[in-house]
């Protein structure tokens, strides 16, 4: 049975994959883009195809992400218009060399490298911390940290004298702090140049630059994040969609699936304790890194069964950690309940 | 009925990106009448349970 041009299954596969993807979004705050273009590489889409419909999903998810929050206030929004200009110059020329590497038939393999590099280096980044903390660390990523105090002692010393570099002409954000306009215009370009060439939001990396490099107070950081995220995932889903980049097929389910998942993920926050779970999400990283380097390797190779695991591995990765979020909530709300009802007698 | 296949690729590209800013609406809207009306039943299950 076909709908809208696709497989019954694959619109359940893909409505679920949203799902999940959500859950994960919502709960983390990040990441949730990360996961899609990969498995849509590893499912044989084009690489255009992948990385723009990825881009046109998270300009989807962020829209549903800053209604959410902007009756929060955490958005500046001289400093997202100014964050929009320097991310399209970035996402422009992210997107010519995609295009370019294509026309060279190199675009798939350089893609899933940055992506094999990328993810590995965060999830061993994450996986640690979570080590090192033991759970009891709350820091990056989650948009609920954004109410927590900062210690000036956790901002590394290069960030420091990063900051300390006062390049006119200087602009004043929300909390009447002075930034430099040629940093805030260098963050947003790089983190721009990452969103056209991985079809990715870029919030991962855009939220704590901003935070270490331009000194920009977190809670402000993540609700200007999520309105640039909006601009930038609209622009570059414009930019593949003229190039026939942008699948609705894939888009739309996935949408519809991942919009639920957040609403979950979200409201897990203010029950479960993110440190809990933080190894997990390391650990998916790690998962997700392994399995565009089996794609990888498998094409190389000319092994169809390592993509096969490659997109086992994704889906199992992201399945486990959405449930471990899911599980972990309804353990922590009947705990709670319990104790309630021990105090109450 | 607009013939899609007929657009310029600009007007294509705005036809997309403008479905998924209102599939997005749409779903935050929805999903938020949704939670309004099924997440007290389901949180009481859970906790019941």
């Amino acid at each position: 049975m076909e709908l809208f041009g696709i497989g019954l299954t694959l619109i359940v596969l893909f409505v679920s994959f949203g799902f999940m993807v959500g859950v994960l979004f919502g709960f983390f705050g990040m990441g949730g883009s990360f996961l899609v273009t990969p498995a849509l590489l590893v499912m044989g889409y084009p690489a255009r195809v992948a990385v723009g419909s990825g881009m046109a999903f998270v300009f989807g998810t962020a829209v549903i992400a800053t209604l959410k929050h902007h009756d929060l206030g955490q958005v500046d929004y001289k400093l997202g218009g100014l964050m929009i200009v320097g991310t399209s110059v970035g996402i422009e020329v992210g997107r010519i060399g995609v295009f370019y590497l294509e026309e060279l038939g190199l675009a798939s393999g350089v893609i899933g490298v940055t992506y094999v590099v990328l993810l590995g280096a965060i999830g061993v980044f994450v996986t640690r911390n979570a080590l090192k903390s033991d759970g009891d660390d709350d820091s990056g990523g989650h948009h609920d940290a954004a109410n927590d105090e900062i210690d000036p002692d956790a901002i590394p010393d290069i960030a420091k004298k990063i900051q300390s570099y006062r390049v006119p002409p200087m602009m004043t954000i929300a909390g009447g702090i002075q930034v430099s306009l040629w940093m805030v215009l260098a963050v947003a370009f790089a983190t721009g140049l990452l969103s056209g060439f991985l079809g990715v939001g870029g919030g991962f990396i855009r939220m704590p630059a901003m935070f270490y490099l331009i000194g920009v107070p977190v809670p402000v950081a993540v609700g200007t994040d999520l309105f640039e995220i909006v601009f930038s995932g609209g622009i570059g889903s414009f930019l593949y969609g003229m190039e026939g980049g942008v699948d609705l097929s894939i888009v739309a389910p996935l949408l519809a699936g991942s919009a639920l998942g957040a609403r979950i993920g979200s409201a897990a926050t203010g029950i479960v304790n993110e440190g809990d779970i933080k190894i997990y999400f390391g650990l998916m990283l790690l998962g997700g890194s392994v399995a565009v380097a089996f794609r990888q390797a498998g094409d190389y190779l000319g092994m169809e069964v390592l993509s096969t695991v490659s997109f086992a591995l994704i889906l199992l990765s992201a399945f486990l950690v959405s449930g471990a979020v899911i599980y972990s909530t309804i353990k922590t709300m009947r705990a709670e309940s319990k104790t309630a009802a021990t105090v109450a007698d | 009925m607009i013939d899609f296949a007929a657009l310029s690729p600009a007007a294509q590209a705005g036809v997309l990106v403008g479905a998924v800013l209102v599939e997005a609406i749409v779903l935050y809207v929805g999903y938020g009448a949704l939670e309004q009306v099924a997440a007290p039943p389901i949180i009481k299950t859970i906790k019941e349970t």
